[in-house]
């Protein structure tokens, strides 16, 4: 392919994934209502619309024109700039994701990654961990104290869990030896038996509970326990500004749904008669109702409880996860 | 033409982001500063194909390092600006000016000098991750291991220093006393 080709196809697929994964960060939110709704035998929006479906543009219009408020004694070029560090790094870090297998259209093989770098796992993983500083930034710059509690539950909630994730995805990789999403995903073109979630259920379930911490999300959602700390961090937002904290959190459980399926569930490979491209939405998918259920059957826990699953019991066993994988694979 | 241009770009945000950490009186400005700058410098690793050094900045610099920065700010107010007590500007600056241009002469002589040559040098048909991974298990295989057990070391003595109370609830406790008041 000449440059030319090159940078046209890198602006268009840039430009396809920003519009498509931001439209289901939007629409992810009326999932989320709709879901939670019919878990606890409630109807969720039902006014705007067929079944409530245009309430995601009904929310969208509302927070568009809603008054964007600067709060007077705030640090106010971080305050302005700290959401927008948020929904960044959410959307670079897709950048490395290998989305759907590659296709051809108008005779054109479309390799559907923007950044095929072979360190792929690793600068996703790192992206999405310096997002922490918009949360940070937020609740520091917001001169109030639930946002300095926030910001303080930030760094320690998100710096514990890095670890978790780091450790229990070196078992893995010490499996495949790449780390590339592409080399993990045709280490399982084998079919269902060589997902690698069957040689490593624990690192598996390891690696989605952290994920849950470091995307924010119930259980573990104490960066903005309503019932603590009014809202945490984004207390002081308002406006576009707080959307965009929820447009980059929804569009890191779409890339940690990727991830789950594309290092343990078999990836973008075919599954059975499922064509390739349709089995990887489906598990991503499938992750994402996860990511709703556990929200609507397990309450809010303590922070202290948070620090004591991370450090005594998640860190050693991802440790002994990672001795005893090596000792398999040395007999 | 397009590496060109990346470099100019990175090379001036990170010089404008570490003057900003520098010259800035507001904690908070520098820490954003500092962190920003930190990253540009992984644009340089990418720019050489050392993909994995340039992860590996972002994530121990803005990950764990920033992070442990950021816990220090809590102890202050960052809305409000630091003064500095510096008796003698000029000689600070004259002597940090100074390190700073031995610094640079330090290390662009070689490079004018053309006396650089690599000892080790990358291995035809080896990834980025591999190649660091030669390295270090055979050159430098005493001291990555001395460092291995010098970090195990610090975890584990991190852990105890702060599981002591980790049993015991903060909540539950202060519930407890206040309780204890209520009934006295």
């Amino acid at each position: 392919m000449t440059l030319t080709g090159f940078i046209i196809a890198t602006v268009i697929k840039i430009l396809v994934v920003l519009g498509v994964i931001s439209a289901l960060a939007g629409f992810g939110t009326y999932l989320e209502r709709k879901v939670l709704a019919f878990m606890q035998r409630r109807l969720g929006p039902m006014h705007v619309g067929p079944y409530g479906v245009l309430q995601v543009a009904a929310d969208g219009i509302k927070l568009f024109t809603k008054e964007d408020i600067v709060p007077q004694n705030s640090v106010k070029p971080i305050f302005k700039i700290a959401p927008i560090i948020g929904a960044a790094t959410a959307f670079i870090a897709l950048a490395a994701v290998p989305l759907l297998p590659e296709f051809e259209i108008f005779g054109i093989t479309i390799h559907p990654i923007i950044a095929d770098i072979n360190v792929g796992v690793l600068f996703v993983l790192g992206v999405m961990a310096s997002g922490l500083f918009a949360p940070l930034l937020a609740g520091m710059a917001s001169s109030n104290k639930w946002g300095m509690l926030g910001a303080a539950r930030t760094a320690i909630q998100l710096l514990s869990y890095e670890v978790v994730t780091g450790l229990s995805i070196l078992a893995p990789l010490m499996l495949v030896g790449s780390l590339s999403l592409i080399d993990i995903n045709n280490y399982q073109s084998g079919g269902f038996t060589d997902w690698i979630v069957w040689s490593q259920p624990v690192a598996f379930i390891l690696f989605l509970i952290a994920g849950f911490a470091e995307t924010n999300r119930t259980p573990f959602d104490l960066l903005e326990h309503e019932a603590e700390i009014v809202s945490g961090y984004a207390t002081e937002y308002s406006g576009m500004r707080w959307g965009m904290f929820f447009i980059g959190e929804y569009a890191n459980m779409i890339t940690l749904g990727f991830l789950a399926s594309l290092i343990f569930l078999g990836g973008f490979n075919d599954w059975g008669f499922i064509p390739g491209g349709l089995a990887i939405v489906l598990k991503v998918s499938f992750l994402f109702f996860f990511f709703l259920w556990t929200r609507a059957a397990w309450p809010h826990i303590r922070p202290d409880q948070l620090m004591w699953l991370c450090w005594k019991v998640l860190m050693p066993i991802a440790v002994i996860n990672v001795v005893v994988t090596g000792i398999v694979m040395m007999m | 033409m397009f590496e060109a241009m990346a470099f100019y770009f990175f090379s001036a945000v990170t010089i404008v982001m570490f003057w900003i950490t520098v010259t800035s009186k507001n904690a908070l400005y520098s820490m954003s500063a500092l962190a920003a700058g930190m990253i540009m410098i992984s644009g340089f690793f990418f720019l050489l194909d050392a993909d994995f050094l340039g992860v590996v900045q972002i994530i121990v610099y803005t990950g764990a390092v920033m992070a442990l920065y950021a816990f220090g700010m809590m102890f202050f107010d960052t809305t409000r600006e630091v003064k500095e007590n510096i008796r003698a500007p000029k000689l600070v600056f004259l002597l940090s000016g100074m390190t700073a241009l031995l610094l640079v002469i330090a290390f662009v002589a070689p490079i004018v000098g053309d006396h650089i040559e690599a000892l080790y040098p990358m291995v035809e048909g080896v990834e980025n991750p591999q190649a660091v991974g030669i390295v270090l298990f055979t050159k430098y295989l005493v001291p990555f291991e001395v460092a291995a057990v010098m970090l195990l070391v610090a975890m584990i003595a991190g852990i105890i220093l702060a599981g002591k109370k980790m049993d015991e609830s903060l909540t539950l406790k202060i519930d407890d006393e206040f309780q204890e008041k209520g009934v006295q």
